[in-house]
């Protein structure tokens, strides 16, 4: 393996718990034994790894205060956990937990848990599949372990806010995240991506969901970073037997995302529904290769993405689904649409399906398009102004996903955020919001 | 109010109005008749400045302004309203974001005060009624899953939201059962005022019924062939167009 990163693989090196080092020992094996992705390796064609072959360190902690480093975060009424640059920052977070939930560093844990931690983590999102999680191993100091008590109902959302304070020095943050829901468990997650700054970042955030038996969980992930914050990342996940998982996805662009959902549903009778959206534009590049593997009969899986691609921007988005020989009466379905508002603008969409299994419903598309003139026309007619016809309109085809968030606080939190992405006008977007 | 003169209008290549004029002043009620084909929509669409169709021959003043100088929305600002026959469906825009938009500008444009949210909501959920449109409608995609008679009456309260002076009935009637026929009816004659004018585009004497015409015209390939008074409608359900187009060829 190339030199890639390797600052921080160097920095890695610091003491952690034996099993902590032994992963990363391992992880670094499988690294070092890797190749680099080119343009033609298939899962990499559209996506460039050049902006990662710049001058990187390791990110020190941040000390600015909430006021310094200029953001807010919305309020979603659970308990809030911010990451500066990699760091947990307790002075801007509300740890209280409800009954039954534990979240601890990986370096904190007890035997007990540490022994959970090991069993389950790297078990779901695969290494020897998956490039960066090799990476996220092979740099892997601390983790987040989040741990649902079988039977435990969480009312408010558990909100993860990672933010990058991009700064003069380009820096980079590996993030992990295990989350273990219980049998019968409920909870509602948000991690939350974001940057603030105009400098250089990279983050490797490599997320990973256990549900164990009727376990239910809405699960979002946003990534609102701009700019030189880039991330390469995945959420990768085993649903057990009746679990439920409701996923949704939102990308801005910045120069270089690339997010990679991977859903193993392991037990009969397991439901997933993943839902997303990237908005692009400038020269922007998002990257999302989604995966949803059926290993055994009676599931279902639902997945729409959306994006809007503007200027000179690149999007990619990969769609397979896997249904395995013994995936008997699966139903699966997968809808990408995109909207391209310039002429210079690009997606690569590609549907991907291997069906082993005869007795299978599974349904796919994706298209591309550009605003519908009759729409417009209609909107016109009304005395609508072009420029908020078209706002309207782009807008609108996103928030049919946008509705599918049923955490009326985000997504009162992400309407104007995104219609914000189509105009800079307020008088352009005051109704929508 | 409207002066349409020698119109003559292609669409995909094909010559559809050929000579067509009518003057409309204000606070009338004129309507329009004639077989399928003769070139009815395609007034109201070129008088909207729907893309692809192009004018070819002749002049439209509307309000004292040259009509093909405006945009469609510059034409709505000036009064000018259609109401389609087949509207779009817009999933993903609610209709109360639609309406609100368009209110907001129209009101922008005349120079009145913006409604304030309380106010809008109060004047939309009351056209509602006006429509027997339940007010669920507002939250949903504009004409999203709408059925063709929910449609005609969201687009007829959209008018009466607008308050347009020449307003364009593309086909109101056509699809809809006695009842919605009725709503409609009542909800034109309650805008009728001498300052308004209508064009009321329609296939079947029916809604006239209703809605009591000041003139009739007939048009047929492309012109219009006959003008009358409301007797001329009862005439063309007696008689169909035929004898009108062997009178004309």
């Amino acid at each position: 393996m190339p030199d890639l990163m390797h600052h921080i693989l160097d920095a890695a090196s610091v003491a952690a718990p034996q099993w902590l080092s032994e992963r990363q020992a391992a992880g670094r094996k499988a690294w070092a034994a890797s190749a680099l992705p080119t343009r033609k390796t298939e899962a990499w064609k559209y996506t460039s790894l050049q902006p990662l072959t710049g001058d990187f360190a390791v990110a020190e902690p941040s000390v600015a205060s909430k006021a310094e480093l200029g953001f807010e975060h919305p309020d979603l009424g659970g308990s809030k956990l911010v990451f500066v640059d990699g760091y947990l920052r307790a002075d801007l977070s509300d740890t209280a937990l409800p009954e039954g939930v534990e979240l601890i560093r990986f370096a904190d844990a007890n035997a007990e848990q540490a022994k959970q931690i090991s069993q389950q983590l790297g078990s779901v999102a695969d290494p020897s599949g998956h490039l960066f999680s090799k990476f996220s191993d092979a740099a892997l100091q601390d983790g987040m372990f989040l741990n649902v008590a079988a039977n435990t109902e969480v009312a408010e959302p558990i909100h993860m806010v990672w933010l990058t304070s991009t700064r003069e020095v380009a820096f980079t943050v590996n993030q992990r995240l295990l989350v273990v829901m219980g049998v019968n468990s409920r909870a509602s997650l948000v991690e939350q991506f974001d940057s603030v700054g105009s400098g250089t970042a990279f983050t490797n955030g490599i997320t990973e969901l256990v549900l164990e038996t009727g376990a239910h969980l809405l699960h979002h992930r946003l990534h609102l970073e701009d700019g030189g914050a880039m991330h390469i990342g995945g959420v990768h996940v085993r649903l057990g037997r009746d679990s439920h998982l409701e996923s949704f996805h939102l990308a801005l662009g910045s120069d270089l995302k690339r997010i990679d959902v991977v859903v193993n549903h392991a037990g009969p009778g397991a439901h997933s529904t993943v839902n997303g959206i990237y908005l692009l534009r400038g020269s922007e590049h998002v990257d999302y290769h989604t995966c949803i593997e059926h290993a055994v009969p009676n599931c279902t899986s639902d997945e729409i993405f959306r994006g809007v691609i503007g200027d000179r921007a690149t999007a990619v988005f990969n769609g397979r689904i896997h249904i395995h020989a013994d995936a008997q009466k699966t139903n699966a379905q997968l809808s990408n649409r995109n909207l391209l508002t310039s002429t210079n603008a690009t997606i690569n969409t590609k549907p991907e399906l291997e069906i082993y299994a005869n007795d299978v419903q599974c349904a796919h598309g994706a298209t591309v398009a550009q605003l519908d003139p009759f729409m417009l026309h209609y909107l016109k007619t009304r005395g609508i102004d072009a420029e908020e016809a078209q706002t309207l309109l782009s807008y609108g085809f996103i928030n049919e996903v946008v509705n599918t968030i049923r955490i009326d606080a985000l997504r009162n939190f992400l309407r104007p955020l995104l219609a914000g992405r189509f105009a800079t006008d307020p008088k352009l977007t005051r109704h929508l919001a | 109010m409207l002066k349409i003169d020698n119109l003559h209008v292609r669409v995909d290549g094909k010559d559809i109005l050929k000579g067509l004029s009518l003057h409309i002043g204000a606070g009338e009620v004129h309507a329009i008749m004639g077989p399928n084909g003769s070139g009815k929509s395609t007034l109201g669409h070129v008088l909207a400045g729907r893309p692809g169709y192009e004018v070819t021959a002749g002049t439209v003043e509307f309000m004292g302004q040259d009509i093909f100088a405006l945009e469609t929305e510059e034409r709505a600002h000036l009064g000018l309203f259609l109401a389609y026959q087949y509207p779009v469906e817009i999933p993903g825009v609610s209709n109360m974001e639609f309406l609100k938009a368009a209110v907001d500008t129209m009101h922008e444009k005349r120079g009145e005060p913006a409604l304030d949210t309380v106010s809008f909501m109060k004047l939309a959920r009351e056209t509602c009624k006006q429509v027997d449109l339940d007010q669920a409608f507002l939250k949903r995609g504009v004409n999203e899953g709408f059925s063709g008679g929910e449609k005609k009456r969201n687009e007829l309260m959209q008018m009466m939201m607008l308050q347009p002076r020449l307003a364009i009935m593309d086909e109101t009637d056509s699809g809809l059962d006695i009842d919605a026929l009725q709503v409609v009816a009542t909800g034109v004659n309650s805008m009728r005022s001498s300052d308004r004018s209508f064009i009321l585009v329609t296939h079947y004497q029916r809604l006239l019924d209703y809605i009591e015409p000041d003139f009739v015209h007939v048009l047929a390939a492309g012109r219009i062939v006959k003008s009358g008074d409301k007797s001329l409608a009862l005439e063309l359900e007696d008689r169909g167009y035929a004898w009108l187009e062997d009178e004309v060829a």
